[in-house]
Order: C-alpha cells, then sequence, then structure tokens
C-alpha cells in the first residue's frame, strides 16, 4: 500500500511543514499545543520511516524508492531522492532521535518553546534530505540550510557562552562546505550534471581527484570532526542545550563520515588510495590523542563531546584503512569489514553519544551544573537513573552485549589485516574510553553524596524514564543481534568496495 | 531632404513615464499637502502603466530605432520590468518613513519617475551617446534626491560628495568614449563593434586607453573597488528612502550598461578587459566583506556589502561566456531584491525621530517582533549565500559560470571572502535573536509596508526553493553571442 507513495519525499516534508505550522503557536500560553503537535509530527514522520526499512530490498545495491524531477533545468539541477543500505538507518536513526529529543525538551525548554520545537522538526527534514539526496546541488542546499536552525538552537538556547560557541560552528561548517561547493561545480563542468551517481561514473586525473578530495575532505573534516579542526564540536556541545547536543552529536557528526563514503571514496578512488596515510594518520590521532583529552575533561558534557571526537576516528579509520587491507592481502572481505565496522559504529554511536548527553541533561535539569566535582554519589538518590547511565557508559567503553562494541571490535579486527600497530593503536581504545567514560561514572554516580545538592536529587520521572529506556533497548538490541543492521548494508557494502578500488585514472 | 519618422513604438514605454512624470510634476503643484496622497498614488499607477505598457509591447525580437540609437530586446523588457518593480517597491516603503521626516513631498516621487526613465534608457541604448543621456538622466535626479532633506547636514555633506564624485565618473566615462570614436569614428555600438576589428596597430593603445576609462566610469557607477569610496558615505548620508532607491534598482540599469557597452562594444577584446575586471572583483569581495565586519552602522554594512556583491557580479561579467552573463544579470536583479528587504527593515524599523540605523538597535528583535525578525534572517542569509535562499542560486551561478571558464582559482577565492562575509551578516542573527532588547518601542508601520516587506522576504525564500523559472528568464533576456 505504501508502494507508489513518494515515501522520501513525505519522511523530508512531513517534518519541515510541521515545523513552520509550529511556529504558529508562538504564544507563550500556546506552548503546549506547541509541543504536542511537534511530538505529533516527529511521531508521524519516525512512522512514516518505518516502511522505508521494511520494504528495503536488502539484495541490491541499486537506489531504492527513487524520486526523479528536474528542479532547475538552467543547471539540470532534478530533486532526485533515494536511499541505499548507508543512508536508509541513518535517516531511521534521524527521524527517531527527533522524537527522543521532542520528549527530552518537552518541560525543560520554557524560553519560545514554539521556535524551539520548529528548529528541531525542520532540522529533522533538513538532515534526511541530505541522506536522501542523490543530486549534488539538492544535497548542498539541504546540507547548508541545517547550519539555520542548528545555528539558532545553540544561539537561543544554549548556555552562557552560546554566541561564541555557535558562530564558531557556524563558520567552521561553512567555511569547509564552500569548498566542497567549488568542487561539486568543478565536477559539474567536467560531467554537465550535477548527479551523484553520474560523478561516481566521471573519470578524473589524479591531480584533479587530489584537489576534489581535499575540498571533500575540508567539509567533511570539519563536520566528523577530525583532528585537528574539530575545536568547535566541544565548544558547540558545551553551550548547546540538551537537545542539541543531542543531535549534534546522533546526526550532524554522521554526516560527515556519510559524506565521506557517498562523495569522497567513490568519486575519488585513487586519491583516496593515494592519502589514506592522511586519513589514517588523522584518525589514529582522533582515537588515542583525543581520548587522552577527553579523560582530563572536568566537565561532563565536554568529556562525551571528546569521546565522540575519538569515536568518530574509529569510522573514518574503517574507511580508510580498506586500501591498506587490500594492498596487504588482496582480500575484499576484510575491507567490507571494516566499511561495514565503521557504518556499525556510526549508528551505534549515535544512540550511545544521544543517550549520555540526555543523561547530562537529565542532572544537568536539576543541578544546572555540568561540572564533575559538584556531583559524587548520584546512585544514592537517583538509583535508576544511575543504572541507565552506567549502562549507557558501558555502551560507550565499547562493553561486548551493547552496539558500541559491535562496531568498534569490527574495526579493529579488519584494521589487523592491514598492520599490527595501526590497528594496535585503535584498539588501546577499548582500554581509554573505558577509562574515561568509567572514571566520569565513579565519579559522579558512586561514592557517597557529597553535598546538599545531590542530597536533594530526585529521580527519573515517567518521561525521562521513557526516553531512556527506549535507547537502552535499542542500544541492547543492536549489541546483541545487529544482523538486522548488517543485512541491510550488506549488499551496498560490497558494491562500495568495488567502486572504490577500481582505478578512475 | 527626407525626413524618416522614426518607429516610436519600441519606446512607448519610455514616453509614457515621461509624459507621467511632466503630468505629476505640474498637478502637483495643485495638490495640498493633505492630499499628497494622490502623488503618491499617481506614481505607483505611472509604473503599473509602464509595466503593462512594457509587457504588451514585448515581441522577442530586438528592434531598433532612431536611427539605431535606440534598442528594445528581450534583455531590456526583462530589465525594465525589475526596474519598475523595484522602483515601486521602494516608493511604498519610503512613503512612512517620509511622512514622518515632514519630506512626503511631490518631488521624491518625480524625480524617482526621471531616475526610472535615465534607467530605461540607460537599458535600452545603443549608442555610446544614449547611454550618457540615460546615465545623466539617472545621476542628476539621484543627486537631487540625496540632497532632499535639507536640514540635515549629513544629506547634504553626502549629495555634495555624490555629485563631485559623480561629474567626475561621468568625465572619465565620456572621456573614454570620445577616444574609442576617435579610433573607429563611430558611436554607435552595433558598428563600433565592426570596426574595432579594423583599428590599426598605432591606435590599439588608444582603444585600450578608452577602454581602460570606460571601465573606471563603469566601475565607479556600479561601485567596484577601488572607485568604491562614495558608496558608504553616500549611502549612509542620504534618507533611508533615498539610500533604498540607490541601492537597489540603479544597479540593474548598471549593469545593463555594462552589458551594452563591454559585452555588445567591446566584447571582442575580452582578453583585454578580462584581467582588469578580475582584479577589481577580487577587490571588491575583499574589501567590501572586510571592511563591513567594523561597522556599527547598518546603512554603512549593507554599503560595503553592496561593494562585495559588486565583486561577484563582476565574476559573471568576466566569465565572458553566456551563462556568465546571465548568471551576473540573475545576481544583480537577486541583489536588488534583497538589497530592497534590507534597507525595508530599516525603514520599517525607523519611526519619527529614530532612524533604526545603528546595529544595536537590532539587539532582540526576535522578542519585539519574531515575524520581522524571521524575514530579516531570511534576508541576511541570503546575502550571505545560505540555501534555501535566493543568494546561494546567484552565488552558484556566477562560481559556475568562472569554473566553466577555467578560472577555478577565481571562485576558491570568492568562496573564501563568502566565509568573511558571513560572518557580518549572521552577527544581524546574533543581535535579532540572542541579545536581550533595550528598547520594546512597538514596530509601527503602517500596513502596506509590512505586508509587501513580508512578500520581499518570502519571496527570497520561495525563490531559493523555485528559482528555476527566473535562472530561465534570465538565460533566455541574455542575447546569444
Amino acid at each position: 500500500m505504501f508502494s507508489d507513495l513518494p515515501l522520501l519525499s513525505l519522511v523530508i516534508w512531513t517534518p519541515i511543514i510541521g515545523g513552520v505550522l509550529v511556529l504558529f503557536f508562538s504564544k507563550d500560553e500556546q506552548a503546549n499545543s506547541a509541543r504536542w503537535i511537534s511530538l505529533a509530527f516527529s511521531v508521524l514522520t519516525f512512522v512514516l520511516a518505518i516502511p522505508l526499512y521494511t520494504m528495503f530490498d536488502t539484495t541490491t545495491h541499486q537506489m531504492q524508492f527513487v524520486e526523479l524531477t528536474p528542479w532547475i533545468t538552467t543547471f539540470d539541477v532534478n530533486y532526485h531522492l533515494g536511499v541505499d543500505g548507508i543512508s536508509m538507518p541513518l535517516i531511521l536513526l534521524t527521524a527517531f532521535t527527533t522524537v527522543i529529543v521532542v520528549i527530552a525538551g518537552w518541560e525543560v525548554i520554557e524560553y519560545k518553546t514554539a521556535q524551539y520545537m520548529a528548529a528541531f522538526l525542520i532540522m529533522n527534514g533538513l538532515m534526511i534530505g541530505v541522506f536522501s539526496s542523490l543530486d549534488a546541488i539538492l544535497f548542498y542546499v539541504f546540507w547548508e540550510a541545517m547550519l539555520i536552525p542548528m545555528f539558532l538552537i545553540i544561539g537561543v538556547w544554549g548556555g552562557p557562552r552560546r554566541v561564541y560557541a555557535t558562530i564558531k560552528f557556524f563558520l567552521y561548517t561553512f567555511l569547509g562546505s564552500v569548498f566542497m561547493l567549488v568542487a561539486l561545480i568543478y565536477m559539474y563542468s567536467q560531467s554537465g550534471s550535477f548527479g551523484i551517481l553520474d560523478f561516481h561514473g566521471l573519470r578524473l586525473s589524479l591531480n584533479e581527484q587530489i584537489y576534489i578530495f581535499i575540498a571533500f575532505l575540508l567539509a567533511f573534516a570539519v563536520k566528523v570532526p577530525m583532528f585537528p579542526v574539530h575545536t568547535w564540536l566541544p565548544d558547540a556541545h558545551v553551550e548547546a542545550p540538551t537537545g542539541g547536543s543531542v543531535i549534534l552529536a546522533a546526526i550532524m557528526l554522521k554526516l560527515g563520515t556519510y559524506g565521506f563514503v557517498r562523495f569522497s571514496m567513490p568519486i575519488t578512488p585513487d586519491a583516496s588510495n593515494n592519502l589514506d596515510w592522511l586519513m589514517i594518520t588523522l584518525s589514529l590521532i582522533a582515537v588515542v590523542y583525543i581520548a587522552f583529552v577527553a579523560l582530563v575533561q572536568k566537565d561532563m558534557k565536554k568529556l562525551i563531546a571528546y569521546s565522540s571526537i575519538s569515536h568518530m576516528g574509529f569510522v573514518t579509520l574503517g574507511f580508510f584503512i580498506v586500501y591498506s587491507i587490500i594492498e596487504n592481502t588482496g582480500n575484499a572481505q576484510g575491507a567490507a569489514l571494516g566499511i561495514n565496522g565503521a557504518l556499525v559504529q556510526m549508528i551505534s554511536h549515535g544512540f550511545v553519544s544521544g543517550a549520555l548527553f540526555l543523561c547530562v541533561g537529565v542532572m544537568y535539569d536539576r543541578m544546572h551544573s555540568r561540572q564533575i566535582a559538584d556531583y559524587g554519589g548520584v546512585v544514592n538518590t537517583m538509583p535508576v537513573f544511575a543504572a541507565f547511565m552506567v549502562f549507557f557508559a558501558m555502551a560507550n567503553a565499547g562493553l561486548p552485549g551493547t552496539s558500541g562494541f559491535v562496531g568498534e571490535f569490527m574495526v579493529i579486527l579488519s584494521s589487523f589485516k592491514a598492520n599490527f600497530w595501526i590497528a594496535f593503536a585503535a584498539a588501546t581504545t577499548l582500554i581509554f574510553g573505558a577509562a574515561y567514560t568509567l572514571w566520569m561514572v565513579k565519579r559522579v554516580v558512586f561514592g557517597d553524596a557529597v553535598n546538599e545538592g545531590v542530597k536533594k536529587l530526585t529521580d527519573v520521572n515517567n518521561r525521562e524514564f521513557f526516553f531512556l529506556a527506549l535507547l537502552a533497548v535499542v542500544v541492547l538490541g543492536l549489541g546483541l543481534w545487529p544482523a538486522p543492521l548488517l543485512d541491510v548494508m550488506n549488499a551496498t557494502v560490497d558494491h562500495l568496495v568495488i567502486q572504490i578500488t577500481q582505478s578512475k585514472i | 531632404m527626407d525626413i524618416v519618422i522614426p518607429d516610436f513604438t519600441p519606446a512607448i514605454p519610455e514616453i509614457f513615464i515621461l509624459s507621467m512624470a511632466c503630468i505629476i510634476l505640474i498637478a502637483d503643484l495643485y495638490i495640498s499637502d493633505d492630499n499628497r496622497f494622490i502623488t503618491y498614488l499617481l506614481s505607483l499607477a505611472t509604473l503599473v502603466g509602464a509595466s503593462l505598457l512594457t509587457i504588451n509591447l514585448h515581441t522577442g525580437e530586438s528592434v531598433l530605432t532612431f536611427n539605431g540609437t535606440f534598442i528594445n530586446d528581450t534583455m531590456a523588457d526583462v530589465l525594465k520590468i525589475f526596474i519598475y518593480l523595484v522602483t515601486g517597491v521602494v516608493f511604498i516603503y519610503a512613503r512612512g518613513y517620509l511622512q514622518d521626516r515632514n519630506m512626503f513631498k511631490g518631488e521624491f516621487y518625480v524625480l524617482g519617475l526621471f531616475g526610472v526613465l535615465g534607467m530605461m534608457v540607460m537599458v535600452s541604448a545603443h549608442n555610446f551617446l544614449t547611454i550618457y543621456l540615460g546615465l545623466e538622466l539617472l545621476s542628476l535626479s539621484l543627486y537631487a534626491l540625496v540632497a532632499m532633506h535639507r536640514d540635515s547636514q549629513d544629506a547634504s555633506e553626502a549629495a555634495m560628495k555624490y555629485f563631485v564624485l559623480g561629474a567626475l565618473a561621468s568625465g572619465m566615462l565620456l572621456y573614454g568614449m570620445s577616444l574609442l570614436y576617435g579610433v573607429t569614428g563611430t558611436l554607435d555600438i552595433a558598428e563600433f563593434r565592426t570596426n574595432i576589428g579594423q583599428i590599426a596597430d598605432p591606435n590599439q593603445i588608444v582603444l585600450v586607453l578608452g577602454l581602460v576609462l570606460v571601465i573606471v566610469g563603469l566601475a565607479f557607477k556600479l561601485g567596484a573597488v577601488p572607485f568604491h569610496m562614495w558608496i558608504p558615505d553616500i549611502y549612509h548620508g542620504a534618507p533611508t528612502a533615498v539610500t533604498l532607491f540607490i541601492g537597489s534598482a540603479p544597479k540593474i540599469a548598471a549593469f545593463a550598461m555594462i552589458m551594452r557597452l563591454l559585452v555588445d562594444g567591446l566584447g571582442s577584446i575580452h582578453a583585454q578587459w578580462q584581467d582588469i575586471l578580475i582584479i577589481m572583483a577580487v577587490l571588491s569581495m575583499g574589501i567590501g566583506n572586510i571592511i563591513a565586519i567594523a561597522q556599527s552602522n547598518i546603512k554603512r554594512m549593507l554599503a560595503y556589502s553592496t561593494i562585495s556583491h559588486v565583486g561577484f557580479i563582476l565574476l559573471g561579467i568576466l566569465a565572458g561566456s553566456k551563462a556568465g552573463y546571465s548568471a551576473s544579470m540573475f545576481y544583480t536583479i537577486v541583489y536588488a531584491i534583497m538589497s530592497m528587504g534590507g534597507f525595508g527593515m530599516v525603514l520599517l524599523m525607523s519611526r519619527a525621530g529614530f532612524e533604526a540605523d545603528k546595529l544595536d538597535d537590532y539587539k532582540g528583535l526576535n522578542e519585539r517582533s519574531p515575524w520581522f525578525a524571521f524575514m530579516m534572517l531570511i534576508l541576511m542569509f541570503s546575502m550571505a549565500g545560505v540555501p534555501p535562499t535566493v543568494g546561494f542560486y546567484a552565488k552558484l551561478s556566477v562560481l559556475q559560470a568562472v569554473v566553466g571558464a577555467d578560472i577555478t582559482w577565481l571562485a576558491v577565492i570568492a568562496v573564501i571572502f563568502s566565509i568573511i562575509g558571513a560572518f557580518y551578516y549572521i552577527r544581524i542573527v546574533k543581535l535579532m535573536y540572542f541579545d536581550k532588547p533595550e528598547d520594546m518601542t512597538p514596530i509601527t508601520s503602517n500596513a502596506e509596508m509590512r505586508i509587501l516587506l513580508s512578500a520581499n522576504s518570502l519571496g527570497v525564500l520561495a525563490l531559493g526553493i523555485f528559482p528555476s523559472s527566473l535562472l530561465a528568464l534570465c538565460m533566455a533576456a541574455v542575447p546569444n553571442l
């Protein structure tokens, strides 16, 4: 019954229309209507996204649910949508996270509630648009438009240094993306089309590829974020309201790594091959060095932000290790393992980091502090919450049985096929990750209640219990039985491995 | 001796505007201050009438008349329509501001209409002299408009500066034209184009000198660096209603002047002027965007932003392709619409005795009026070139033309400057949304202004979601080379 509906368009435009609608309920006394309408639209979006999974054909790498309409005829730009095994799970993740964020902001946001909810709904549509665009200009429009609501979310509802953080966030990401725009235009001048799939088949000399690769790298590395352009992230995370942090960590960062698999690697495979040492080095710096940075943080949100950078390093490592694996073993199987691991890591990190930010949000709403030193012995007054927090911390540290383990393990396993020392460095994260997360949990959750504030804490209410439990179920589910996710990706990843290893020179 | 009666048909809109301007000028003498509204309505009716005439007389062919000094083609028609549109909106935006300052006089509208006539002549000129004629008609109207607020010292100073510098630039342009006449023996653009290939070697240097002087004149009128000095002072000093006019419609006419002079006339020596334009474009984007950051007055900030936008307009022209010219045309029209909205916001916020021209006056606008804060947000992001606003497609199309002309490095420089530019646009957004308001006076302005300004901003957004038709229109309007 769904097969003839333009599902992707519905999933993109439902939340955007909902967001605009919510804006009309901006009076203070209408805040409750704004909340319910937002919830309705975000749930509706998620429901509409479910058929994308249930009706997904796992046997093919071809784009599915394709929609193609001419849009800007002068430049041959089409409204071209479609998903494959890489983008479809990310769309579900986005729709799911938005529901959580709407619930999480329910009582907490009292200042301009309607605008807050509207920003998240509109951003939801735009992010799904990024994941489903098959036309470079359409992709770029969604990619950049997303900055506007995020800029406002951090700036309006953020912490004390929000203005600095949000302008830094905006300029950093804008800086990266405009170079991508030039690269896209250049490829258009070579191929006469803005179709991403046409770019995949476009022949380019090594020199051209390297320039294009660097342009993409600037755009995506800022979003991921990779060392050394990661400095906006801790600032943005710390100052953003809880919902903003969740969206940033769970989805925005994935846009960068998604860009690598959708653009950089298939379009410039030779440049990716030539420069994989650079990418691996940067990834390892992120994994190891940033883990140390996370260890010394005094602010919980900052700690989780650095932990995100470190985890995202795993994703980029999983992508770019492919070239050395094939060089060493000639075996595409191992290469696919690395990419699969990286993709699982993307999804898993979306849930885990989102959940951790929500945990910090729950505490912040009660104590108005994010400093680790202000807490201690939270378990005495908030036992249920403490259980969730410990669970998500374990997932963040990559405990087997949680989703965090699956991706990391696959990436480490595949890097052993490339180089022992790379694998060794990557594997240290299991130690450092455990160190910084569990140490934080120890200081915050366990021990005796350190001050009057902690003694007066009340445990999670139903609303908070609901979204934390929902996330816990997903994290545990993906950890114990990742097969549904892997099945969806398999055909696409196999095709991707072939695509990115064929020379285009 | 035969006297040939020229074909007046292609110039009917011009004749109509001229007659109406004269009628309004006389009628206004008999209208008391209380009934000044009639002048205002008559002026608007004139513009509507002229648009209808232009649309009805549109043939899609290019027609020459008055001995080849006047041309009417699709480009002229499209540009004229936008000139009417922009001027009409300017008239409506300006009303409240003028009334508050006791400047709601017939002169504003009559001078405005003469300015429109000058622009129309520039757009349709096919002879160096016609171009000059149109330009002077426009400039003289603008000088007088700037000086209209006689009691204001700033305005008088701005008018004086504008007049002296403008006269200097006109002189340069005229001198350049006379040199070009000297080497080719003609002022007619079509003849000029054929004669230019037959210039003897020793005269080439004269040709280049003439070219440089013409470019100086054009650059001054557009406001490209290094001939931009007048823009901030005049934008700042002039009454905002006049700034709004100077900042929007004349850019469209200036674009037409470049198309007629540089592209139609001097197109065959494109290689000679391309480098000059590259330097001017880079300097305009750079200086415009960097100095705008340091401004605390929004009119000055928008003035420097104009300079940077001019740099982008030049990018399309220097690419030297049909795609490039139509991209520039698109950019110019989009710029006129955005700048109309930007200065329109300044007018909206102002009231009797309060100019609203400080950046700080925009603090906390989201608290005072969420709707207009959102409208300004759209305009600012559009000027910064962030999708889904039309400003993005303007940048996209010129960048595409530049990359298509194999000058990718220039596109890279352009995007770097657009990042710098983004800073001061989002600073306005920051002031409106993140800061607390300092003054909670409600925004009082007439309903037509509110509706039109909202339509203006939403138009910027709508054109950003469906840019196809305007792009196609510009593509069709630019003559094939």
